[in-house]
């Protein structure tokens, strides 16, 4: 679904990605490991079209879709959920969900914004309250329902967990198969390598710009080298 | 007269509030204050005096000229002197502030050569029709400055709050990336703000031609500086505080004039600045954050 190949990202003179290749397949969830700097977000920056690269091509559903911008991108089916929820923090709840459908022209926004309502109560609870009011799992809830009523295709999630209480990123999780259950493809970058390699099908670790390892994520669960760099010794 | 120098205050402050309702428009989603504004108002009020004192035509084709020749000059501003400048690496921030006083110096000396240097009489058919309520006398003029401002602001306020394209621009103002990512195209977005609040600008040059019956190619300055002031007033990029910034400047400078001394009436808007900065530094109706400065 889709194909990165060579990818080379640069900030100003700073090389943020040495050529980056990976794959996701439709239907499935595929998450991207590392640590702080290792051109993750860069990753995700790039896919969605917020950064161009300077080298490489991304395709989409077969099509080269290299160097388009995001709003491009999202009339193709990509979403992104970026680094730090990115709600619109003077727009009501309501107004950021009806933002989330922006592109589309069908008339079925209103019943759509009903259903995600549902399936968020929160969100119904609060449709009226600035974005900015509400707390940091509450955002995340709102974001993820807000790029979903674009109907994506893929929708990319750049660390949902972050900063997140430990029950609420167990809800996360929980939300994140339930999309891919419903037929979006995901692709994840999380620092919580275990929760992500649990609900992924496939996964890469990144370091410093590069790929290091790929493999499929219950293989991945086991690696050592991840086990001792991202798990910890002990892990079980 | 209190009650006739508070009419007379109104009518002045709904111009001002129009004229700062462009400037904020283009600071909340640009982050730049646009130094052409008042220049364009300029030419919308001379877009006036050619098209009812010279040609001889009724007010609303000058109303309907002045808008669409300010629409094409927020156009041309938008990609001749900004967009050429954005999201360029190694451009400084203070670049396109700089592009818009190249822009409102060339539009001056522009409209010295088009319409000449001096004063031109602003006349309408109207200009001298009056109401007198008991002691208090109304010109019509005044009244219909009112109600166009009025009417101006209310649209305004309802296409920012209930349409698709108005949802678009607040959430462009909040936050470009994340508009370009929820399907925005930000560089049309920006486009129309620039030329909705050229328009605005446009349109007070006519309102400002109607009340004061003279257009002058300096007027762009003072005005420009003063719906700075407002916007500073009433907080930078705020839509409610350019209105209510732009009223309250307009009523304290008719009471100065009318009761004090008038040759202070240009001082009262910065003197008010400075109160108001000391007192409440995010403007009246700005918020109170380090980053709700943008």
């Amino acid at each position: 679904m889709l194909k990165i190949t060579g990818i080379e990202t640069f900030y100003g003179k700073i090389q943020a990605l040495k050529g980056i290749s990976l794959e996701v397949e439709q239907g499935k969830v595929v998450t991207i490991l590392g640590a702080n700097g290792a051109g993750k977000t860069t990753t995700m920056k790039t896919i969605s079209g917020l950064l161009k690269p300077k080298h490489g091509t991304v395709e989409f559903l077969g099509e080269d879709i290299t160097g388009l911008r995001p709003d491009q991108l999202l009339r193709k089916g990509i979403a992104l959920v970026p680094e730090g929820r990115a709600i619109l923090s003077s727009m009501t709840v309501m107004e950021n969900l009806e933002m989330g459908a922006y592109h589309r022209n069908d008339k079925d926004i209103k019943k759509d914004i009903e259903e995600v309502m549902t399936h968020f109560p929160i969100l119904k609870e609060r449709k009226e309250q600035l974005g900015g009011t509400l707390s940091g799992g509450q955002q995340q809830m709102l974001a993820i329902a807000r790029a979903l009523l674009s109907k994506p295709k893929l929708i990319l999630l750049d660390e949902p967990s972050m900063g997140l209480a430990p029950l609420i990123v167990a809800n996360i999780f929980k939300i994140i198969k339930e999309i891919n259950a419903d037929g979006t493809t995901v692709l994840l970058v999380e620092q919580n390598a275990k929760q992500a390699l649990k609900v992924a099908d496939y996964g890469y670790v990144m370091e410093t710009g590069k790929i290091i390892i790929n493999g499929d994520a219950k293989d991945l669960l086991k690696d050592t080298r991840i086990v001792e760099a991202y798990l910890g010794k002990k892990s079980s | 007269m209190l009650l006739e120098q508070l009419i007379n205050g109104i009518t002045l402050g709904s111009i001002y509030a129009i004229v700062a309702l462009g400037f904020t428009l283009v600071f909340g989603v640009l982050g730049i204050i646009n130094m052409a504004h008042g220049e364009i108002f300029m030419f919308g009020a001379f877009i006036g005096v050619i098209v009812t004192s010279v040609m001889g035509l009724p007010l609303w084709v000058a109303f309907i000229a002045a808008i669409a020749v300010t629409a094409v000059l927020g156009y041309m501003l938008e990609r001749i002197a900004l967009r050429p400048l954005r999201g360029k690496q190694g451009v400084s921030h203070l670049a396109p502030l700089i592009s818009t006083i190249g822009v409102s110096i060339l539009l001056e000396n522009l409209s010295h050569h088009l319409f000449g240097a001096g004063n031109q009489p602003f006349r309408n058919a109207f200009a001298e029709i009056q109401i007198q309520i008991g002691s208090i006398t109304i010109y019509l003029v005044q009244i219909l400055i009112f109600v166009i401002s009025v009417a101006l602001m209310l649209a305004l306020s309802y296409w920012l709050s209930k349409t698709k394209a108005g949802k678009a621009l607040r959430a462009t103002a909040e936050n470009l990336e994340t508009a370009s990512l929820l399907g925005v195209n930000t560089k049309r977005t920006i486009t129309t703000t620039v030329i909705i609040a050229s328009v605005m600008g446009g349109i007070a040059g006519i309102l400002v031609g109607m009340a004061f019956n003279s257009v002058n190619p300096q007027m762009g300055l003072s005005m420009g500086l003063k719906g700075l002031a407002i916007i500073i007033l009433g907080g930078m990029g705020n839509v409610k505080g350019a209105m209510a910034g732009g009223l309250l400047l307009g009523i304290a400078e008719t009471l100065i004039v009318a009761y004090g001394d008038s040759g202070y009436r240009d001082a009262v808007a910065f003197i008010t600045i400075i109160f108001i900065l000391l007192l409440r530094p995010q403007g009246l109706f700005g918020k109170n954050t380090a980053e709700s400065g943008r």
